[in-house]
């Protein structure tokens, strides 16, 4: 294989798509949090825990779709932890979201070891299986390499122009927005602010949950330690570089795993001239490059971090 | 059409009782002034009105229904329509989805964007309020936003308008449209109350004023029978008279500024454009201008902070070759802040260590040069406390614990004891009660007659006409020429405010 047949190759853009899916769940959850208002930094804790939560609700011999679901649940108990820190009593959403994270990833391993104490293996289920999408999977090129994957992935694909209508087309979303530019505005208006906030962080708490799940059972086919592996803080990157749109947010997802997919086989390519760590890197080094690029014309959401209180302000 | 009735609410924080039993009628179709100081408890009423707090006792009736207490939403279906003082407005985002917020169920799935513009460009075709609904509310100028704010609340079918101090940020051009256009409204029925403590436009603009005084309601009259001074007296409880400048001769430069640019950042336009001016002894000097024209510019290059690209800065005729705030201190600058909380004091910290924090190393407050004299420094700020009048429990007591008033004193106090050849004074009333404006006045003046040159940037021309010498007006970063202020009038001033530099005569 040489280096240009790597980029034509369908191969290739299949990883790409799977690599991207769970960064776009975990993009779109934060973005929805952060819209509001709310920096959740409690992702890579919520990811790790939808990952052993939808695992587990399949290896108890659960539905796939259940697990799914119950991932988005849990992921919506530890947003509603962090909510009611840091929306309801207005406490450091730094601090908030790293206590989640430590305390999601800590419970999830716990929790496992709690079902699963003598394995040494992890145990593995039967995931998400691909499916073709009729007649455009038989498309050449392109119907391998993006009409033949698992539900979870078009699902993820399909959460983005959900996200858009949901942000810019209907009142709830404008309030969201409206609640992470200038609560006061809200407040006015007779909307409750911390309803608001609150309904924000539990769901995209559950949406970042739901793509720590799809690592579980759709990517993969068993749970272990250090799943997520920074993907959660990748996201919080990739909310930024999207400048807080849900567009963006796949193109950012979408380039970050082509770079990642690019890696694992530029490795093979390179052979032992290059040390392999040096493309391990290269997704990041890339991404903290297109961040100073794009980070001379961001526009913040304005009460981004500033808690809010009625009468406070007006 | 509506009548508002409020009778006998009082609302207490801790130990303050910002309304005392205050009652208040409004009529349909008529205008109702509320006057007031600050802090004599209008915006808390308003806020009790609209529902961000709940009053400890009394009622509010809309066309005889009582109002559910605490709750905006109901206010808001009873008619009542707020512009409050801050704009309410996310920079971010259009006109339109400023003005749907919250005028649709949240549970819908559909926004009815199309719906919504029509009903918006009829209303502001209806009330001539012109503006575009697709511009983003960063790009239109503090005017048009108010413009949106009024639009939001006729848009949600409001029947009495409350504008709280709705002039404070216009420019007197801006501010004779509004008041144009809400003549136009109570033509068509609608009901307003107009929160201000300016005594000209409430006299205007009202059919009845009703005057509160530390959180009490000391008296009603009918606009008709008003006139400034009595309501001036209604408002304070007593005659207060400001101190004018008396005529003296201006001596020697003490500050001059020749061409002086400072350029923005990347394209920005430059935010301070050819700047010339001079400021000689036993004068005061006014900028008159809107808020946001290059004023804070001008101050933070006076004091110091800033430095220019282009131009010539001298003191005494000597050529200053770069902005350094301490060296500035020790040449003689003072300078009284724009923002006394943030800028002008620290807090947190004490009111003698406020008090003594621009006379770092400076003996004979400092052993050795290198430790803080504690004695020295106590006696220094307790004789200050005195000279001043400061109030507060004791001079440990916290800076943000002062009033607005008293902390200014506690500035004045700071920067007139080292006897500056120059004096900045960026705002220096804004916000402050009568009493306190006439003492921050008296001693600029005391420090006109001292011998220092005065630079007064202010936005109040009551202000300016009543202790400066010469005035210019700033406008998008460029000054006009210096007039002298006998020789000038209010109006002309106020032209220029708003960009027609040509009104200079």
């Amino acid at each position: 294989m040489d280096w240009i047949e790597l980029f034509v190759s369908a191969g290739f853009w299949a990883a790409t798509l799977r690599i991207a899916a769970p960064l776009i769940f975990g993009t779109i959850g934060e973005l929805v949090c952060e819209r509001a208002g709310v920096l959740n930094l409690g992702i890579e804790g919520i990811m790790t825990m939808g990952a052993m939560a939808g695992w587990m609700w399949v290896y108890q011999d659960g539905s796939l779709w259940g697990a799914v679901l119950f991932a988005a649940m849990v992921g919506a108990i530890f947003g509603l932890l962090h909510a009611i820190f840091t929306v309801h009593l207005g406490l450091s959403q730094h601090v908030s979201g790293i206590g989640i994270t430590l305390l999601a990833s800590s419970l999830s391993y716990f929790l496992f070891r709690m079902f699963l104490p003598n394995s040494t293996t992890p145990p593995k289920i039967t995931p998400f299986q691909p499916v073709d999408i009729p007649i455009l999977s038989d498309l050449p090129f392109l119907g391998e390499a993006f009409f033949s994957h698992t539900p979870m992935t078009y699902l993820a694909l399909a959460l983005i122009p959900i996200a858009i209508y949901m942000l810019y087309r209907t009142p709830i979303g404008l309030a969201t927005r409206m609640a992470g530019e200038n609560p006061v505005a809200l407040e006015a208006q007779g909307i409750n602010v911390l309803m608001i906030r609150t309904g924000a962080v539990v769901v995209g708490s559950a949406i970042m949950s739901v793509g720590g799940a799809y690592l579980t059972i759709s990517a993969f086919d068993a749970f272990f330690f250090g799943m997520i592996n920074g993907r959660g803080w990748i996201c919080i990157a990739l909310v930024i570089f999207a400048s807080w749109k849900p567009g963006r947010a796949l193109f950012g997802a979408l380039l970050f795993a082509g770079l990642d997919a690019f890696q694992v086989r530029a490795q093979q390519l390179a052979g032992g001239d290059i040390p392999y760590q040096f493309f391990l890197m290269l997704p990041y080094l890339l991404s903290i490059g297109a961040m100073i690029i794009i980070s001379k014309r961001m526009r913040y959401p304005q009460a981004l971090l500033v808690p809010f209180r009625r009468g406070d302000r007006i | 059409m509506a009548n508002l009735k409020i009778s006998n609410i009082t609302k207490r924080f801790g130990s303050l009782t910002a309304n005392d039993d205050i009652s208040l009628r409004v009529d349909e179709g008529e205008v109702v002034a509320l006057l007031g100081e600050n802090g004599a408890g209008k915006t808390t009423l308003m806020n009790i009105l609209f529902g961000h707090y709940v009053a400890d006792e009394g009622n509010i009736e809309i066309d005889g229904e009582r109002l559910v207490p605490g709750s905006t939403d109901a206010a808001i279906k009873a008619g009542l329509g707020m512009v409050h003082q801050h704009f309410t407005l996310a920079e971010n985002m259009s006109v339109l989805e400023n003005i749907m917020l919250g005028t649709e169920s949240l549970w819908s799935l559909k926004s009815t964007v199309g719906r919504s513009r029509r009903k918006l460009e009829n209303l502001s075709k209806e009330y001539s309020l012109q503006v575009n609904p697709d511009a983003g509310i960063s790009e239109l100028s503090v005017g048009e936003r108010q413009r949106v704010e009024i639009l939001k609340v006729l848009y949600r079918g409001a029947k009495i308008l409350i504008l709280d101090e709705p002039t404070a940020v216009l420019t007197p051009a801006e501010t004779g449209q509004l008041l144009e256009n809400l003549k136009m409204m109570v033509t068509s029925g609608m009901s307003i109350i107009f929160i201000s403590h300016k005594l000209h436009e409430v006299l205007e603009i009202s059919d009845r004023v009703s005057v509160l005084r530390h959180g009490a309601m000391v008296g009603e009259i009918a606009t008709k029978d008003a006139d400034k001074a009595i309501l001036a007296e209604m408002m304070v409880g007593r005659k207060v008279t400001r101190p004018k400048a008396e005529k003296l001769e201006p001596g020697a430069s003490i500050v001059e500024l020749k061409n002086i640019t400072v350029t923005g950042a990347g394209k920005a336009a430059d935010l301070l454009n050819d700047i010339s001016l001079e400021i000689r002894q036993n004068e005061i000097v006014a900028i008159a201008g809107v808020a946001g024209n290059g004023q804070r510019e001008l101050a933070e290059l006076l004091s110091g902070l800033r430095s220019w690209d282009k131009g010539e800065f001298r003191y005494k005729g000597e050529i200053v070759s770069r902005a350094n705030a301490s060296e500035f201190l020790r040449m003689g600058f003072g300078r009284i802040p724009e923002d006394r909380h943030h800028t002008g004091t620290v807090g947190e910290m004490s009111v003698w260590e406020n008090l003594v924090s621009e006379n770092l190393r400076q003996d004979p407050y400092w052993k050795f040069g290198k430790f803080i004299d504690f004695d020295a420094n106590r006696k220094k700020a307790a004789e200050l406390i005195k000279q001043f009048d400061i109030r507060c429990s004791s001079m440990e007591t916290p800076a943000r614990l002062l009033s607005g008033g008293n902390m200014q004193k506690l500035i004045l106090a700071r920067t007139l004891t080292a006897d500056p050849n120059f004096v900045l004074a960026n705002q220096p009333v804004r916000g402050l009660d009568e009493g306190a404006i006439a003492f921050v006045h008296e001693q600029l003046l005391a420090a006109r007659t001292k011998g220092a040159g005065i630079l007064l940037i202010s936005e109040d021309l009551d202000e300016i006409f009543s202790i400066a010498d010469r005035v210019c007006v700033i406008y998008h970063g460029r000054i006009s020429q210096l007039l002298e202020v006998r020789k000038t009038n209010i109006q002309q001033i106020g032209a220029m405010m708003g960009g027609d530099m040509k009104a200079v005569a």
